[in-house]
């Protein structure tokens, strides 16, 4: 096995450089910036608000609609076709159920809440960078949440378990990915999948080593959510 | 069991935050309690009161509430009334019995009372649990919006736009000699000479980007008179 030392030099554990940034977007009612090193994901939140088409509509409760786009110039040099992909599709609907069990929207029957989320630029991790990004915007839109969701990839790369891949080790012949969003203070995850084979002990260390990188994501969240009020 | 307090008051705490341990706490609006522990509902400012712990929400739509006044603009207008959009996630209806106290005879133009676009002052009467909403026209200081401009603030800076028993609006007023009704659901209507409208406009903006400051009344009157010459009394009443 030759793979000691990571493609950007930093240890197996370590998160790559990260900033966070909420409310960005002045005519949104909710909107944050998260940036993982080369990967940058924007999220605007509408909402609550009437949805349409009616026959969606839920007199129980109001609805969570994703919106998860990857722009044409993202990516690594092959234009991404504009539009919703197959791909898109799938990551939309996992980002919503990764966010739901936060959300309380009960108090909203009939209506829905819209999230953007743009990425201009992109080196792997985009669905985890983009729940990020979503549970900033939506507790900044002021709904009622119990929690926020954190969201970080573990994986395998030959015979060693990172944390954070990058586009690189992501896309390695000899790999797996697993992203992971977990309810910061109650521990529940919300998000698991994988791509690629591992063992069972290599996949218990991949989340344990997730749960753990999401207490620093949490404290960035935190951070970045309350400057934003400091600032004003 | 320890009995603690975790968040200080006025210190702004995020979704799932824990505010206090300890079954001696009661969990206000804004705030859930498990187990032992009073956390977080949403993103808001804490306010301690004694045992009782509340959020105060700092960002968010417009919720509707019984016996607000509100600002509406007609949308459409229905069989037996009008629908008026209330800058809020749910539209309202006003009924021909709530709409005006005239005889309105059967299958008339109910344009010719309401039209598509016009904004009115009313009252919500009754919200339901589907939050349909009602509005009505009746009471003192409802009525029909004419000329004048309708700007937008966020509903949470309302209460400092008005000041205590109307006293930051009553100023403004005075000092600009504008017409000035402030919605709860953060529309605001004003009408007067432009130069002063527009120092009125400004005037609220600036009170909505300072409304966490104190002293933000005294401030506000000599930026007034500094503004349009006119010497206002900070500490006024309702008028």
């Amino acid at each position: 096995m030759t793979y000691h030392k990571r493609f950007d030099g930093r240890g197996f554990d370590e998160l790559r450089p990260m900033s966070a940034k909420v409310g960005i977007v002045p005519r949104a009612d909710g909107s944050a910036m998260f940036k993982i090193g080369k990967t940058v994901a924007y999220a605007a939140v509408y909402g609550p608000r009437d949805l349409h088409p009616k026959f969606m509509q839920n007199p129980q409760t109001g609805i969570l609609r994703i919106n998860y786009n990857m722009m044409p110039f993202s990516g690594h040099g092959e234009r991404v076709r504009p539009g919703g992909s197959r791909r898109s599709k799938e990551i939309c609907m996992v980002m919503q159920n990764a966010l739901l069990p936060a959300l309380n929207l009960k108090e909203f029957p009939n209506a829905v809440v819209d999230v953007f989320v743009e990425l201009p630029q992109t080196d792997a991790g985009t669905r985890c960078a983009g729940i990020m990004a979503a549970s900033m915007a939506l507790a900044d839109a002021g709904l009622e949440m119990k929690d926020l969701v954190c969201a970080v990839a573990a994986g395998r790369v030959e015979d060693k378990i990172v944390l954070d891949l990058n586009y690189f080790e992501d896309s390695h012949e000899d790999g797996a990915d697993v992203p992971v969003a977990v309810l910061p203070n109650s521990g529940k995850v919300t998000l698991l999948q994988m791509d690629g084979e591992m063992t069972r002990e290599q996949i218990k260390e991949a989340i344990t080593k997730a749960k753990e990188a999401c207490e620093e994501l949490y404290e960035l969240q935190k951070k970045a959510l309350k400057e934003r009020f400091a600032r004003e | 069991m320890k009995e603690e307090l975790h968040a200080q008051d006025k210190s702004i705490v995020i979704p799932g935050e824990a505010l206090a341990t300890g079954m001696s706490f009661l969990p206000g609006p804004g705030t859930y309690r498990e187990q032992e522990t009073i956390l977080a509902q949403r993103l808001g400012m804490v306010s301690v009161e004694g045992k009782v712990i509340k959020l105060v929400a700092l960002s968010g739509k417009y919720l509707p509430k019984m016996k607000d006044k509100i600002i509406g603009r007609v949308i459409d207008v229905l069989l037996t009334g009008w629908r008026l959009d209330i800058n809020s996630p749910y539209s309202a209806v006003m009924t021909l019995k709530d709409a005006t106290s005239e005889f309105i005879p059967r299958g008339a133009n109910l344009t010719q009372y309401y039209n598509l676009g016009d904004y009115v002052v009313c009252q919500i009467v009754n919200v339901t649990s589907q939050k349909l909403i009602d509005v009505s026209m009746k009471g003192p200081g409802l009525r029909k919006l004419r000329g004048g401009r309708v700007i937008e603030v966020s509903p949470f800076k309302v209460p400092r736009i008005i000041g205590k028993d109307g006293s930051m609006v009553t100023m403004i007023k005075q000092a600009t000699g504008c017409d000035i009704v402030v919605g709860q659901n953060g529309w605001i209507w004003l009408d007067g000479e432009p130069e002063k409208e527009v120092i009125a406009v400004n005037a609220i903006k600036k009170i909505e980007v300072e409304a966490h400051l104190g002293g933000l009344t005294n401030r506000m009157s000599e930026w007034l008179e500094q503004q349009t010459g006119v010497k206002v009394q900070p500490a006024g009443g309702p008028q």
